[in-house]
């Protein structure tokens, strides 16, 4: 198969970025996207020019490091599934392909096709944890949980970190995100004691590092490789509300 | 020099070593800690549950990583599940078994003493991990569930979904978040090791590169941990993340340290079978699929290219189920493996290539129902669609096996401590607990057991006299070393030569995978080590690496870890010529029992390898120490499953 790309190339942040052409020729159908990127860049750099930077590690879907918007779409046309996991048979024979990186304002571009998405660490960072010290944690199975509860809170857990929510999003919000990690430790006992402040810093954060709110578009559900589903959003706000009136009733 | 190896085993009874250890090790008082700066290189469960952990304790941690946040590390990708000897399904699975079993499965090529720790650990993992609340699948009754998994007769293994690796990891990374808030762990994201510095003797602090600008760093410290994976990227395609390397432990190797077993790799045998001849990277397809799944091959080779549903079930062999009929298809990954590649070799194999075997879930789907099946595998069945566009709810998988996991890594003593006083080797990186091959979930128990509960308390026996001995960064030694790391950084750029870094990492890959993978003889590792060098030669003449070393340069990036693999290939095809006898995924075709299984050779080489670097730069053979392995809880048999 042959393909068109048009890619962002952009030396830093400073500088500015702009779309390429390029050719992808004689690329079979049973080659990943990234390797047909691979691909791409040896030739690149055989004539000597500098091959595009983009991210990926495990390329199995699980890590969340690949961040591609695939002609307008962030992981591209294939759902649920994060770039590294689309095949070229996706795709049609001479289709011309754009790409470009994931956009929001809290993902500052690297270079060509990496951003930084270290604001989601510090979201997590601000509360999106429970407080268990090696060494003073109780029996397993002392503290039974519902299938049920374990059942949801495994689904919520289960975002892999890509921030294909927020790029996705026409404000650039993260509360899929965020909404993924209070859910899951609010679903289990375990994550009782912390519930409160727990929510009311993790949104805090969100908010400081520029992620905007969430209108009910449903982008971030559409896009999401881990199937996060935007109810969790709604159990987000819940959270928050409880936790700002238990807060203001002075708990 | 180094002198004979101690592996500080303690004395006493095999169950009562750790707790005497434990009792007898050194503390370090709680406001001494604070005056304690610990390295530790790596975020994965090893390296993230350690740097937490220490942070906790009152340390303060430097934690660096290659990739742009903790949560990343390559642990994330394990799939099946996680073994601790809870006995909760009452199925007969103590401490014992679980070291009895490990032990087994590392074909009796692993430490006595460390095993029966890991065991005896992991309990208080399972604990501690359902605290911080990884989401373990559970049973109606809220209580958490089990299944069984490769090379054991017990359900002992804890799982969430097929994504264990993933929560256990999330765990970790979260308890680093709440240290790195709290201030005491500081996080190095794109950040890589590039070498050991090493002053008067201990281990002092490490040289970085900061991915993003290229800005090599120099940090000090009390203590330094690697915690750094595995190497099975030296085969270019493995199950292992694209940025999964040997820099680290291999620099440390070059200042020093040890290395132990580096020929034991683990080729796990239910992975997707290679398409296509740009790919990149194998994906796995978890072991705990052979729970319901059945492995087979036509048994007549002109079967092969039909259809799978038009071959009766006469015709079908399970081979698992029929030369091993205890374990069936739940028998040791390096046997299935190996029987796997036996049977493509006979020209029975399936798929493109005919490198490829099925793994059938029709009698599964019939007995469970598929919604169990959905239930129990759905994400790996999606995997798999993905990948090969196939639907393995009604077409057999097809599986092949590919280079997973690495036995071997830097000799270790009990401590957890290399032979260099200071460096540290937790998880995959180091080579203490699975001797000649894992069994299926016990790397995620290694990792956290290290992390965890191990290190926290072996460390103070290094730090303890230490106060106050940490070296300014401006000691000349730091400086020497940074010196060389820039050095090295603009000869790679300054080769400009005409071939890609892909060509020759892909060369070196299959010539690896052909002399030293599933199956080694001594004629070919021969050739081998005749041919690494040249292309290692010729890497250094002509390799291209486009860009500059100050900006991020993903090429830069990996020229220096595939440099590193085209010498540390040579060390592993070195100790895989030396080991001449079969034990587990180390299989030596000299050495197999009449009915191909590997043959051990207890009396000369019921040993650890470790291996010392020689030359000053130069790559020469390097020198071996042999660690002999005693033991007095288990009898050394043949290693039967059939």
């Amino acid at each position: 198969m042959n393909f068109k790309l048009r890619i962002w190339r952009q030396a830093s942040a400073e500088s500015k970025g702009k779309l390429v052409a390029y050719e992808a020729r004689d690329i079979s159908p049973e080659t990943s996207f990234l390797e047909m990127l691979d691909i791409v860049n040896d030739q690149l750099t055989e004539r000597g020019e500098n091959p595009i930077a983009f991210d990926s590690d495990c390329r199995e879907g699980i890590c969340g490091t690949c961040s591609l918007t695939i002609n307008g779409q962030a992981h591209g046309p294939q759902h649920p599934a994060a770039v590294c996991q689309i095949y070229m048979r996706r795709f049609r024979d001479r289709e011309t392909i754009t790409i470009e990186p994931f956009r929001a304002k809290p993902f500052p571009l690297v270079r060509d096709l990496v951003v930084d998405r270290s604001s989601l660490d510090r979201i997590v960072q601000a509360g999106g944890f429970i407080g268990a010290r090696a060494g003073s944690a109780p029996e397993a199975n002392s503290i039974p949980v519902p299938k049920h509860n374990a059942d949801l809170a495994m689904e919520a857990a289960a975002c892999i970190g890509c921030g294909a929510c927020a790029a996705a999003c026409p404000n650039a919000s993260a509360m899929l995100f965020t909404a993924a990690k209070v859910s899951h430790l609010a679903f289990l006992p375990q994550g009782a004691p912390e519930r409160t402040l727990r929510v009311l810093k993790m949104v805090q954060q969100m908010d400081a590092e520029g992620f905007g709110n969430c209108t009910n578009t449903y982008e971030c559900e559409a896009v999401c490789p881990a199937e996060i589903s935007a109810s969790f959003i709604a159990k987000l706000n819940r959270e928050y509300g409880v936790a700002r009136f238990r807060v203001s009733s002075g708990e | 020099m180094i002198g004979k190896l101690d592996g500080k085993i303690p004395p006493g009874p095999l169950e009562q070593k750790w707790r005497n250890h434990k009792n007898n090790s050194r503390l370090v008082a709680p406001n001494n800690r604070r005056k304690f700066e610990i390295i530790v290189v790596g975020s994965g469960l090893a390296g993230g549950s350690a740097a937490a952990t220490l942070g906790e304790l009152g340390y303060r941690v430097k934690c660096f990583c290659y990739q742009d946040s903790a949560r990343r590390a390559h642990s994330i990708a394990a799939q099946g599940g996680i073994n601790a000897a809870k006995n909760y399904q009452n199925d007969g699975d103590s401490v014992f078994r679980l070291f009895y079993d490990t032990i087994k499965g590392g074909d009796f090529r692993s430490r006595e003493a460390n095993v029966y720790r890991l065991a005896e650990v992991s309990n208080l993992i399972i604990d501690q991990c359902v605290e911080q609340g990884v989401p373990f699948a559970r049973e109606y009754s809220g209580l958490l569930a089990n299944r069984s998994f490769g090379g054991a007769q017990v359900s002992r293994t804890f799982y969430a979904r097929g994504q264990t690796g993933q929560q256990l990891l999330l765990g970790a990374y979260q308890a680093l978040c709440r240290q790195i808030m709290s201030g005491t762990v500081e996080m190095f994201p794109q950040t890589e090791m590039l070498d050991l510095v090493i002053v008067e003797g201990h281990a002092k602090g490490i040289i970085t590169r900061d991915l993003c600008t290229g800005e090599i760093r120099r940090f000090a410290a009390d203590a330094v941990v690697l915690a750094t994976g595995g190497y099975g990227n030296v085969f270019f395609l493995s199950t292992n993340a694209r940025g999964c390397n040997v820099t680290a432990t291999y620099r440390a190797y070059k200042r020093g340290a040890l290395f132990g077993n580096p020929c034991f790799t683990q080729i796990h045998p239910t992975c997707i079978p290679v398409t296509n001849p740009h790919q990149s990277k194998l994906t796995l397809m978890s072991e705990s699929l052979r729970n319901d799944g059945r492995v087979w091959v036509p048994k007549r080779k002109e079967d092969s290219p039909k259809p799978p549903k038009t071959i009766p079930e006469p015709d079908r062999d399970y081979y698992l189920e029929r030369k091993y009929p205890s374990f069936g298809n739940l028998a040791p990954r390096d046997i299935a493996s190996r029987a796997a590649k036996e049977v493509c070799d006979e020209g029975r194999g399936v798929g493109p290539g005919g490198r490829g075997v099925y793994l059938d879930f029709a009698d599964a789907i019939a007995r469970l129902g598929e919604d169990t099946i959905r239930e129990r595998y759905g994400n790996l069945f999606d995997i798999y669609e993905k990948i090969t566009a196939e639907n393995a709810y009604k077409v057999p998988m097809r599986i092949y096996p590919a280079v997973h996991y690495t036995m071997g890594g830097l000799w270790v003593d009990y401590n957890l401590m290399s032979n260099v006083p200071g460096l540290h080797v937790i998880g995959e990186a180091n080579f203490a607990d699975h001797g000649a091959n894992r069994l299926g979930a016990s790397a995620l128990m290694q990792g956290l057991a290290d992390g965890y509960f191990v290190l926290p308390y072996t460390l103070p026996n290094y730090l303890a006299g230490q106060i106050g001995k940490r070296p300014s960064i401006d000691h000349p030694e730091f400086k020497r070393v940074e010196a060389e790391v820039c050095a090295r950084v603009k000869r790679l750029l300054d080769v400009n030569g005409n071939r890609t870094l892909t060509s020759f990492h892909r060369e070196l890959g299959l010539l690896l995978w052909d002399k030293c993978g599933m199956a080694r003889n001594a004629a070919g590792l021969r050739e081998a080590l005749g041919k690494i060098p040249e292309l290692r030669e010729e890497f250094w003449k002509d390799v291209r690496v486009p860009g500059e070393g100050e900006t991020y340069n993903q090429s830069l990036e990996r020229a220096g870890r595939i440099a590193d693999f085209l010498e540390f290939a040579e060390l592993m095809c070195t100790d895989a010529l030396e080991r001449d006898e079969s034990c587990g995924g180390h299989f030596r075709e000299e050495h197999q029992t009449p009915d191909g299984e590997a043959q051990r050779d207890d009396e000369r080489f019921a040993a650890v390898f470790a291996w010392e670097f020689q030359g000053n730069g130069r790559v020469e053979r390097p020198k071996l120490h042999r660690e002999p392995l005693h033991f007095e809880a288990v009898h050394l048999t043949p290693r039967s499953y059939k």
